[in-house]
């Protein structure tokens, strides 16, 4: 009598009658496993088929900025490109991301009715619904000829910065890193918006009164109360949206303009993401060596994104341990 | 098919807390038993062990013998499911299942065990609520969903589906704490005439309750803090609330304390 | 606050609410200001974006031809056919793709809710459903291209892409399904358990049906979120011109794909293929999101 006892659960006898709790039980943990395994098998099947290619790979995978996968005989693939535009659109994205997120979040819960912050949170949303093909579309036709003149002003005015500097394609149409960062940035706003407005929310309603109570304007009750409660969420959010834009393909390849030399570090880049690079040889993966690069290329991105959200989830974690 | 319950030197945990010490107590069959004492004595405890209901929540355990009609609730062959059918409980709150009908919620016990038969499932619907006292009110609108009644009803439609499948006993776990006075007169009145066929324990906080229903009162109290619950005396009811035994339980009564 | 006690001019009383100083309130001020101008600011791109699809591709929409031909022998300039096989293909690849996720999904979410108990178990679980959630779509369509394709060596097919947008319906259904289950109240369970039903038919009877609302809300929402994933596409599936009901074999177009392909396309007739299919495949996710809100409106959980 009296064993061990599992959740809100009567313990299962294994007599005849219980055979259904055991089976439905068995049912829920496979699925469970389904999923802790096919994260591991992702893992494990890009290993196995990246390691050929990078034992025939003739450069360094990590330093080099070429990529040339047509010869089988001499293969030379290199991430260093990959990963500077990768980096450099995500970071712009989540610059001009996070401060619009958190204005928006804290405008929807702190200072709008609740009666009116459904629908206006429901506009954010919507830019969640969005597909990213649309995103790329609308980036690449409407707003990188629009960006044009901002980023040839920037580009005159501000060239001592370096991430201002000639860049290797030309400004025109604006199918640089920054028109891509520009466009990533809306993308990736619903969710952290969506993630800070949670925590906001849940600010405690005692600390809350008591700023309001010493006389604190809206703003200071804000900046004591509520973004230090949810500065743990709202940096876990954050990464999350960094995880998203590390992985965007689509919009990225529409809009990036492919570049002839390696990458300046520069905003007016063009030139491909890992993300891109992988969709825009889809069409051509048929030798198993030189697919091998592009998995191996996506196998970073993968290991990348664990990391981003693993730390997110970290953030997360260790701020809901504080606050209870 | 009333039966009698024999609690022999019940303990109860949770995890390392000792909630309950050493219960020994015969409940009769066709008779009430009130569970009387402060909060957190551990009378809840003792009766959600009766049918192990306990066994819910993480990390519970009992050591004791718990008999009914002479057979341990507890012994290792023993299913707690067929215990539940064969001990019904009525809750705190009520708690009709929000997606079923009136009439799906005073059959449901059957219906989930598998009885398909419509003609039967109707006759169990209609005795119930009958037993239940809620037939003359409801019979118009058995297909409407339970959640619609008033709170009173509902916690009689939950007495229905308790005994929709006919259990040997019923227990009953502070019934009338969220029901208005006029709602808890008719549960009072439908205990007393349920204890013609079943067995009933019911806890109550309410003391004038315990002594307008039950034929029998068991007294709980805490020792301290951190102790364990204990059972203080048990006894007719007109005895302990006239003369009893135990001076706490007549400070408890005469409202000194809890 | 400014008098003090040496000032001549102070009045005879003190005012009877204390002044807030200047320097206090325009910092208020200029924190709703800029807050509210995040917003707006996160809206322009919205309308904007909106504005430029709908007006470059209703014109398309309103066609008879565009939602029931294929672009079957249409020529590059040719104002003519439509998207019939990609919505056919975007529908049914995202269809199979919830057949397969859903059971998976709701079955996970059970184990965590009923079953998990916040075991070691449960926890790795729930952090492999977040790193699933984090997987970018390109990676799972490698991954399924690696083990669909290479390993077991089918040939690329729209059920190769179903799997893959498998992973990336599967957090999203577990999370939604579990954050209903644990909206259940437990007395609910707790009264099945007393009628002596068994906790598996507890859990299948009773709460499921009472979350079954918010489960297929969830459900919607992800249904709707792999209909625009576009990178499984690119990489596991070839672009087919005509019409395709075979999701075992061969090209089939999705309106992903289309949008695509037709990029290349110089002609304007192309350009108005993609927008018209850009505007459709908004259209489709809208539709499938005001279902779930619809559905969620209905019904909410009732504790009562």
């Amino acid at each position: 009598m009296a064993e061990e006892v599992t959740g809100s659960s009567p313990p299962a006898k294994s007599n005849g009658r219980r055979r259904g709790d055991g089976v439905f039980r068995s049912m829920t943990t496979g699925s469970s496993l389904v999923i802790v395994v096919s994260i591991g098998l992702i893992g494990l099947f890009l290993l196995i088929q990246a390691v050929p290619s990078l034992n025939a790979n003739n450069i360094n995978f990590f330093t080099s900025p070429e990529w040339a996968t047509g010869e089988v005989g001499n293969l030379r693939f290199g991430i260093r490109d990959l990963l500077v535009v990768t980096v450099l659109s995500s970071l712009l994205a989540l610059a001009i991301a996070m401060p619009l997120a958190m204005g928006i979040a804290l405008f929807l819960t702190h200072y709008l009715q609740p009666k009116l912050a459904r629908p206006f949170a429901y506009v954010i949303d919507l830019l969640a619904a969005v597909p990213s093909i649309v995103f790329g579309l609308w980036g690449a036709k409407v707003l990188g000829p629009a960006l044009e003149p901002v980023a040839t002003f920037l580009n005159e005015n501000l060239a001592w910065v370096p991430l201002f500097s000639d860049g290797n394609v030309s400004l025109s149409g604006g199918g640089n890193i920054f028109t891509a960062g520009i466009v990533l940035s809306i993308m990736i706003l619903p969710i952290i918006t969506a993630v800070s407005r949670e925590v906001f929310r849940q600010t405690p309603v005692m600390q809350i009164e008591g700023a309001l109570a010493l006389g604190a304007t809206r703003w200071e009750m804000i900046r004591t109360t509520v973004l230090p409660f949810g500065r743990s969420g709202y940096i876990a959010g954050s990464m999350l949206g960094l995880g998203r834009a590390l992985g965007e393909t689509v919009a990225v390849l529409i809009i990036l303009r492919s570049a002839t030399s390696s990458s300046t570090f520069s905003f007016f880049d063009g030139g491909y993401t890992f993300a891109s690079k992988i969709a825009s040889a889809a069409p051509e993966f048929s030798e198993p060596l030189s697919t091998g690069a592009y998995i191996a290329a996506g196998l970073v991105l993968f290991v990348f994104t664990f990391a981003v959200n693993a730390l997110a989830r970290y953030v997360a974690g260790r701020g809901k341990a504080k606050a209870s | 098919m009333a039966k009698r319950f024999d609690i022999k030197d019940l303990n109860i945990y949770y995890g390392k807390f000792h909630a309950v010490n050493s219960v020994n107590l015969a409940v009769p069959p066709r008779n009430v038993t009130a569970f009387i004492g402060p909060s957190g004595c551990g009378k809840s405890t003792v009766l959600r062990s009766l049918n192990r209901m306990h066994e819910v929540i993480p990390g519970a355990r009992v050591e004791g013998k718990v008999l009914l009609d002479g057979e341990d609730i507890y012994a290792s062959n023993v299913d707690p499911v067929e215990v539940r059918r064969t001990i019904g409980m009525v809750f705190q709150r009520p708690n009709p299942f929000p997606t079923m009908s009136i009439r799906d919620n005073v059959v449901a016990g059957l219906r989930l065990a598998g009885v398909k038969n419509k003609k039967h499932l109707d006759e169990v619907a209609e005795r119930s609520l009958r037993g239940a006292n809620l037939w003359n009110e409801v019979k118009d609108r058995l297909d409407r969903p339970g959640g619609g009644l008033s709170g009173g009803q509902q916690q009689r439609l939950c007495i229905a589906r308790a005994i929709a499948v006919q259990p040997d006993v019923l227990l009953m776990d502070e019934p009338c704490s969220a029901l208005d006075p006029i709602s808890t007169l008719a549960i009072e009145d439908l205990i007393t005439e349920l204890k013609k066929e079943y067995t009933i324990v019911i806890v109550t906080h309410n003391m004038q309750q315990a002594a307008r229903v039950s034929d029998q009162t068991a007294f709980f109290n805490l020792l301290g803090v951190g102790q364990p619950g204990q059972l203080i005396e048990v006894d007719d009811t007109e005895k302990i609330f006239s003369n009893p035994g135990q001076k706490a339980t007549e400070d408890y009564i005469s409202g000194r304390f809890g | 606050m400014t008098a003090t006690l040496t000032d001549p001019n102070r009045p005879a009383q003190a005012p009877a609410f204390q002044k807030i100083s200047p320097a206090r309130q325009f910092k208020n001020y200029l924190a709703m200001t800029l807050m509210g101008l995040a917003f707006l600011v996160a809206v322009v791109p919205l309308v904007w974006l909106l504005f430029t699809v709908v007006s470059n591709g209703y014109s398309a929409l309103v066609n008879g031809d565009w939602w029931s031909k294929s672009l079957k022998g249409v020529l590059p300039e040719q104002f003519a056919g439509g998207v019939y096989h990609a919505l056919y293909g975007s529908i049914m690849q995202a269809l199979v793709c919830a057949l397969i996720a859903v059971p998976i999904g709701i079955l996970t979410a059970v184990y965590l809710v009923e079953y998990g108990n916040n075991g070691r178990f449960a926890r790795l679980t729930t952090f492999m459903v977040d790193i699933l959630s984090g997987v970018p779509s390109i990676v799972a369509a490698l991954f399924v291209f690696a083990l669909w394709v290479t390993t077991f060596g089918f040939e690329t097919s729209a059920f190769a892409v179903s799997l893959a947008l498998v992973l990336l319906m599967l957090p999203v259904v577990v999370r939604s399904t579990e954050e209903m289950l644990r909206l259940v109240p437990d007395e609910l369970r707790e009264a099945s358990y007393a009628l002596g039903v068994p906790k598996w038919k507890t859990i299948v009877k009773i709460v499921l049906p009472t979350a079954l609302s918010g489960i297929v809300t969830g459900v919607m929402l992800a249904t709707a979120r792999v209909m625009g994933e576009t990178a499984p596409v690119l990489v596991l599936v070839g672009y087919s011109r005509s019409i395709n009901f075979d999701i075992f074999g061969g090209n089939m177009a999705s309106l992903p794909l289309l949008i695509y392909n037709e990029l290349l396309n110089p002609e304007e007739a192309g350009q108005l293929r993609v927008w018209g299919a850009a505007l459709t495949l908004i259209l489709l996710i809208m539709f499938f999101n005001l279902v779930a809100t619809v559905i969620s409106r209905f019904s909410a959980i009732k504790t009562k």
